[in-house]
């Protein structure tokens, strides 16, 4: 064990793992982050807080984790390379590390053009993959960046973004690996809906034995609309969502499209798990947290593993 | 540098001055003249800055090495669109690219990219902004080179930068 990490020691014990998200708010309001945490506990493994999604100001996601882990979660605090320079993303990695939050995803950060501040200065001093091997060597090397040494290292579990959907599609999996070599000892990937090209990634995958080296956890989650459907296809970054689930969703009435998209999540589980080398899921129920306990049971993931403290 | 590079053990098969190499139709013309020995090459080592390197790697099938930094351009900005491929970075990186250059052309300026966001060539910002690192696969792959996307490139010295170095420095 490397760290103190719920979502570590439930991959480690080969349990088939879930993490939640949950979105702080576009305020300073602490009591969202409460609210949506007791929604979520005892639920999932770990919980997600994003961190500024679409370049939308939110509250700061170590921020909202710490509030979290207040309320009883295991919070994976969310970083992006977007935001902040090498200084920042260290200092912010030692003061989240003193707060006693346990992991951290790297990411790269969607660019700022989508966000409510496209004239802000989009940063990018390094990119997800030199971040994953910073907060790597500050872990088990001691150091910072530029080689020096720390009296108290920070132990964090390390995540990275993945995502079989996006182009050159025969490199998506030489890019994992480097990711993996940085480090990354989990992965989370982009939302599945296109199963089949998920399964063609994980071949590919499981083809160079990177399932075996860090734990994979397939991205789910459910749709409340239409119209929600037809937003994800269009104007979020690198998602893939066939038509199928478009006509899947038009084919019942406008009322029961929410319990249409919470089935076809619980559909979609179903399926990712049976994939060799998907080690847990990671599920995104964006804005509608209260649909995560309906679909965790229905998927029929509960109780999920405890451990003697 | 013909001499510095046998003294390493280079083999250097031919040398050549050319005028102006930063607009991509009239380096194609000039390097006509040099078809032959171009072709006979393991790789071509270009002393310009970084547009002029993108410029000959884009119009020759051969490995291109940058050997200068580009510090800055002089106020020398050429009128032909190609210039706008370098950003005077400091830190020259199109060895490990094929010659194409993330930091002027990627909207992120990755340099382990390219993000989740790359769809159909494109990047995620606009459509009509090709992925240059859709573009940096394609070059290695038709190069044979596709190994050096699978190395981690450190993180960048900015301080040489425009971006961050201190101009007036640069240019005295």
């Amino acid at each position: 064990m490397k760290t103190k990490s719920n979502l570590e020691r439930v991959l480690e014990a080969g349990q088939f793992a879930v993490t939640g998200e949950l979105g702080p708010p576009q305020s300073a309001d602490s009591e969202v982050i409460r609210r949506k945490a007791k929604i979520l506990k005892g639920h999932v493994d770990a919980v997600n807080v994003t961190d500024g999604q679409t370049a939308v100001v939110r509250m700061a996601s170590w921020a909202a984790c710490s509030i979290g882990k207040e309320e009883g979660l295991d919070p994976i605090v969310q970083m992006t390379c977007r935001d902040r320079n090498r200084i920042a993303l260290q200092m912010d990695v030692l003061g989240i590390a003193a707060l006693g939050i346990n992991n951290m995803l790297c990411l790269t950060g969607d660019h700022q053009k989508f966000g409510n501040h496209p004239m802000a200065k989009g940063v990018y001093d390094v990119d997800s993959i030199q971040l994953v091997k910073i907060v790597k060597d500050m872990r088990d090397e001691r150091k910072f960046q530029c080689g020096e040494e720390m009296a108290v290292e920070p132990h964090l579990f390390i995540g990275a973004a993945a995502n079989p959907f996006a182009d050159p599609f025969e490199f998506r999996v030489a890019r994992l690996a480097k990711k993996v070599a940085a480090g990354a000892d989990f992965i989370q990937t982009q939302i599945v809906y296109n199963v089949d090209k998920f399964a063609e990634w994980m071949k590919m995958v499981r083809d160079r034995g990177l399932h075996e080296r860090v734990k994979i956890l397939a991205g789910v989650a459910p749709i409340k609309s239409v119209g929600a459907a037809k937003y994800m296809k269009a104007r979020i970054p690198g998602m893939d969502v066939p038509d199928s689930v478009i006509d899947r969703l038009q084919g019942v009435s406008k009322e029961q499209v929410p319990k249409e998209g919470i089935k076809l999540c619980i559909d979609i589980i179903d399926q990712v798990r049976r994939i060799e080398g998907v080690a847990g899921i990671h599920l995104m129920a964006i804005e509608w947290e209260e649909a995560v306990p309906e679909i965790v049971e229905a998927a029929g993931l509960l109780p999920r593993p405890k451990f003697a403290p | 540098m013909r001499n510095t590079l046998q003294e390493r053990g280079k083999a250097v098969s031919g040398s050549v001055v050319v005028d102006i190499l930063c607009d991509s139709t009239l380096t194609k013309l000039k390097l006509r003249a040099y078809k032959k020995e171009i072709a006979a090459a393991d790789s071509i080592l270009v002393l310009t800055d970084g547009a002029g390197v993108q410029t000959v790697a884009e119009v020759v099938n051969k490995v291109v090495h940058p050997g200068c930094n580009t510090l800055s351009a002089g106020g020398a900005h050429a009128e032909w669109k190609e210039a706008e491929r370098c950003l005077e970075c400091g830190d020259c990186m199109l060895e490990f690219t094929g010659g194409i250059c993330p930091i002027a052309r990627c909207s992120k300026h990755l340099l382990n990219g390219p993000c989740g966001g790359s769809q159909g060539g494109k990047c995620e910002v606009d459509a009509d902004i090709p992925c240059v690192w859709q573009q940096i696969f394609d070059r290695l792959a038709k190069l044979g080179q596709l190994d050096k996307l699978e190395r981690l490139v450190t993180p960048k010295n900015w301080s040489v930068s425009l971006v961050s170095g201190p101009p007036v420095k640069r240019l005295s």
